[in-house]
Parts: C-alpha cells; structure tokens; sequence
C-alpha cells in the first residue's frame, strides 16, 4: 500500500515541473584507488556516470626526454621509475631495445637470470594489483595477506640486487649480478608455500559471492573494443583475445618455457567484466610460479652478461620492441643516430592504452563501479604520465 | 605478409601517395604521404590479407636538421600477427597530419600526447588537447630545439648544481 502511495507522489512531484540536474564531481587527484596521482572528472545523473574523463600527467616526469641527454647505459634506472611496481620488466624492455638496436647477443644464464627476476616481479605485481582491487571495492582483509607475500617477493629481490622497488638490476647484453649463493632454494622453498596461498587467497574473496556480484558483468569490454583500443596484457586476455607476447612474438628464453597464457570465458559473467580481469590475473600468478620452477631446473651455468662497451654507441637506426610487462605488451620504439645518447624513445605502455578506455566503459555504470573499472584494468599512473 | 608484399599492395592501390619501402631496415617501414595516410590506414585495417587491427604505438620524431617531424605508426595484425611501420614526414614550421582515429580508437590519446609534446596537429582528431602538460605550457618540450622556460606561474625552473 505504502509503496503505490509513494509512486503516485513520486509521479505527482514530477508533473510540478520538477527538473533532474546533471552533476559533475571531481575525484582525485589524490584519492586512495585512483592508484597513483590522477584525476576525473566525472559528470553524474545521480549515481549514474554519463561521462568519466580521466585527467593525467600529474606525474609526467619527462622520462623519454631524459633518455636524450643520460645516454643508454645511464637510463637504465630511469626505467624503474616508468613503472615502478614492474620495475624488472621496465629494465628488460630498455636492455631488449638496446640489444636488439646494437645486436648484442645475451648469454643464456643471463636470460634465465632476468626471467627469473621478471616474473617474480610479475607475480608481486599482480599480488599489488589483486590486493588493492578488493581493498576499493570494501575487502580490507585479502590485502594484508597478497601484500605480505610480495613481501616476501621484495626480500629475494632485496637480496638479487639490492633494492625492493626500484630494481636497476638489468643492464645492456645481461644482468650486473648472478643469482647469489642459496638464492634457487630459497626462491623454491617460496614458491612450494606461495602455490597453496592462491587457493587461500581464492577462498577468501574469488569465491565469495558478495565479491563476485561486486565485479561479475560491470564494465564488460568487448574483444573489438579491447583490440581498437589497444588494450593490452591480462586487459586484452580477459576480453577472451588468447594472445601473450612471451608465447605468441617469443623473446628471451621463454620458448623453451611451458605456460598457460590464461583468457577471460566469463564464468561468473561475460567475457571481458571485472571479474574476468581479476581471474586473469590469479592464473597468470599460477603460470608465472611454473615458469620460476622450470627456469630454476634448466637453468644452464655460465657467464650472465655479454661484452658490451663502456662507450655504448649503436648503429644509426632504430628499433621497436615489445615485451609482456604486468601491465601487458610494452612497446620500446628507440631511433640511434650513432652517437652516445639515444635520439628519441619513445615508452607505449599498457596504463596508457587501459586509461583511454575509462571514458568509455564507465559511462551508464554506478559512480561507486568506477573505483572497479579502474582497479580492474590495473591503471597504475606513472606508467601513463612516465 | 611480409613489408615488401604489402608496400606492393598499397603502391598498385594509392600509386605515389605511398612512398619507398626500406625493407632492409629492423622494423621495415614504409614512406607515406601526410594527405594519404588516414586512406591507406583504413584500407591496412579493413583489407582481410592484411587485417591490422590494432595500432601498437605511434610516436613522434622531430628531426631537426631534416627540418622534418616524422610521426612513426607501429601496426599490428592480431589476425595474421604480423607487423608494419609507416612513417609520415610533415614539415617543421607546420606539422599538419590527418588523425587517424577513426581507424584505431587508440590513436586518440597517442595523437594528443604527440600533439602535447611535439606539436604535431591531426586535423579531425575529436578532442585534440594537450595530455600530459598544463593546457597553458608554452613549447614543445621533445622538440629538439625546445628550451625551457625560466619560470612556471612563479616556480622557478632553475635549479642550482648539485656538483660544487
């Protein structure tokens, strides 16, 4: 009774010529899951986003301009700052451009060193993203647990080079160190207790039904759009495109690796919602323990860095290359006039692509969705802004 | 397919709107006029041998002793998995291209931020403000003749040396 009394008054209200008003709302630039410091602008009809303009470049550091005047060897720990928490894969791409622009060939044991630091680094990459993607949508407590393994992630690489963020652990033609002595057993004996922390981790909030409702069918992309936006990495795989650079344009030693390369089927939704970029990301966390194990038991002994100059002058030329970073295929486009500095480089990375579809998905989602559109394609804003 | 297949295919399709094909270059590239490009993107995207779906990059290159700026566009064929590179050459002084947006919708915020920090303009483009720099920055700062100015809305751009 009491609600069909509402509805006529409802009706009543709107027949006085009562008029909705379109609102627009500022989130950010500092907001705790705008990851990183960016900002929208978001024009709201009540709850609902008619538009979500992302604002960027509040940490533009000039990052390709500083690559012409530090010159190759010294940008190499200006790629940890591009993506800092892949900071191993950010190394790898720069040391690939330059190897491939100079053909400098890697010896073997280097390439497995760096695919060994490179998919750790994936796994406490994902683990940041998988961590704070429940932690907007309202989990505090899977955080704690996703972040106290890449903790533990940190303290290998702390002890492969030095460093728990930004790595510098790569050069040009290898990597500066070798494994240090004990490092292979401790890595194991952390993979055999991290293996049966995913399924603890899935207890916690992959299965559990309020998250599902949370993220199953809110901001499904397409294959099509994901494509023509150049989505990229586990963004472009959620939308069920079975494509990875480290299996389909095979660099480094990863044919000689077995792996999954996991794609979104829309289990709990349709292909390409935020549950199927947040299910990627736990199996390729999966797939990334196997390729460690692997790595581990064929790694060949031997040097780990080519001869490379001091005085490192490529030929005139330029090459373009990509490597599947945490955040997806990352394009290193660097043109050598032969002298000691690089005379453009140009950073296309998969935040970039991801924060050119904000606008679009978000637009008839609930405001509150927004914080997991963004978290679910895994935006992290120094990577756009570099 | 590989470059020198397809710059056939473009040359019997556009004539001299398409340049040389550097086939023996790393990524080989092919040359194309600023008036064709949007056209020859188009027929590179909708053509079934061919079929570049998706643009990986486009980038900027201010070649100043050319008195050129190059916009450099890396394709790639998630259907066939192959790649090609094109490069148009603008000049300096006016540095007009057509966007090629309607093709790939990722070219949108490439073509801003090539518009951001080289100047490039595409003509079309449905939004073509800066990206990453404050809409009142003057220049161009990846041009190389770029120089800084001394001073942003009263913070100082100069710093002292840390070397003493």
């Amino acid at each position: 009774m009491g609600l069909a009394g509402y509805e006529i008054e409802v009706e009543q209200v709107a027949g006085a010529g009562l008029t909705t008003e379109e609102m627009t709302l500022n989130m950010g630039p500092q907001h705790p899951s705008t990851h990183g410091v960016l900002r929208f602008v978001v024009k709201a009809d009540g709850e609902v986003m008619i538009e979500a303009i992302p604002d960027v470049g509040y940490l533009h550091r000039s990052i390709e301009k500083i690559a012409e005047k530090v010159g190759y060897h010294g940008f190499m720990p200006y790629t940890d700052r591009v993506d800092y928490v892949a900071a191993m894969l950010c190394n790898q791409g720069w040391g690939m451009v330059c190897e491939r622009l100079a053909g400098i060939e890697v010896p073997k044991r280097g390439e497995y060193c760096r695919v060994i630091a490179s998919e750790f680094n994936r796994i406490s990459s994902h683990l940041l993203a998988l961590g704070t993607m429940v932690l907007d949508i309202g989990a505090a407590t899977p955080f704690f647990h996703a972040i106290r393994e890449r903790e533990r992630i940190n303290d290998l690489l702390e002890e492969l080079c030095g460093a728990r963020l930004t790595y510098n652990y790569m050069r040009i033609g290898g990597v500066a160190w070798d494994l240090p002595p004990g490092f292979a057993e401790k890595s194991i004996a952390f993979l055999d207790q991290f293996e049966p922390l995913i399924d603890e981790f899935n207890d916690l909030v992959t299965l559990n039904k309020i998250y599902i409702e949370r993220v199953a069918d809110v901001a499904v992309i397409s294959a099509e759009d994901a494509i023509d936006y150049n989505l990229v990495g586990p963004n472009l795989r959620a939308s069920g495109v079975k494509y990875d650079v480290r299996r389909d344009e095979p660099y480094s030693v990863y044919p000689e690796l077995e792996f999954d390369v996991p794609i979104g089927t829309g289990e709990q939704g349709t292909v390409g919602d935020c549950f199927d970029r947040y299910i990627v990301r736990i199996r390729e966390m999966e797939a990334s323990v196997k390729i460690l194990r692997q790595c581990f038991l064929q790694m060949p002994d031997g040097p780990v860095i080519a001869k490379v100059p001091r005085k490192f002058k490529p030929p005139a030329g330029e090459a373009y290359v990509r490597v599947e970073s945490a955040r997806g295929d990352m394009g290193w486009y660097v043109v050598s006039d032969g002298s000691e500095f690089p005379y453009r480089c140009k950073i296309r990375t998969g935040s970039f692509s991801a924060m050119g579809i904000i606008d679009k998905v978000s637009r008839g989602l609930m405001i509150a969705d927004l914080v997991a559109v963004i978290a679910s394609l895994d935006v992290v804003a120094p990577e756009v802004d570099r | 397919m590989d470059a020198t297949a397809i710059h056939q295919r473009l040359k019997e399709r556009f004539g001299d709107a398409v340049g040389d094909c550097d086939s023996a270059a790393k990524d080989p590239w092919i040359a194309v006029q600023p008036g064709a490009i949007a056209a020859v993107c188009r027929f590179l995207k909708d053509e079934p041998e061919l079929a570049f779906d998706s643009l990986s990059n486009q980038s900027g290159v201010d070649y100043n002793a050319k008195d050129a700026i190059e916009v450099v566009y890396h394709l790639y064929s998630y259907a066939h998995r192959h790649p090609l590179v094109l490069k148009v050459s603008l000049p300096r002084a006016n540095p007009v291209v057509s966007t090629v947006e309607q093709v790939w919708k990722a070219a949108n915020w490439l073509e801003r931020e090539i518009y951001d920090l080289l100047g490039v303009v595409f003509e079309g483009h449905s939004d073509l403000r800066r990206l990453l720099l404050p809409e009142d920055w003057v220049g161009y700062p990846l041009r190389k003749d770029y120089v800084e100015a001394e001073e942003y809305h009263g913070i100082s751009t100069r710093r002292e040396s840390m070397l003493k």
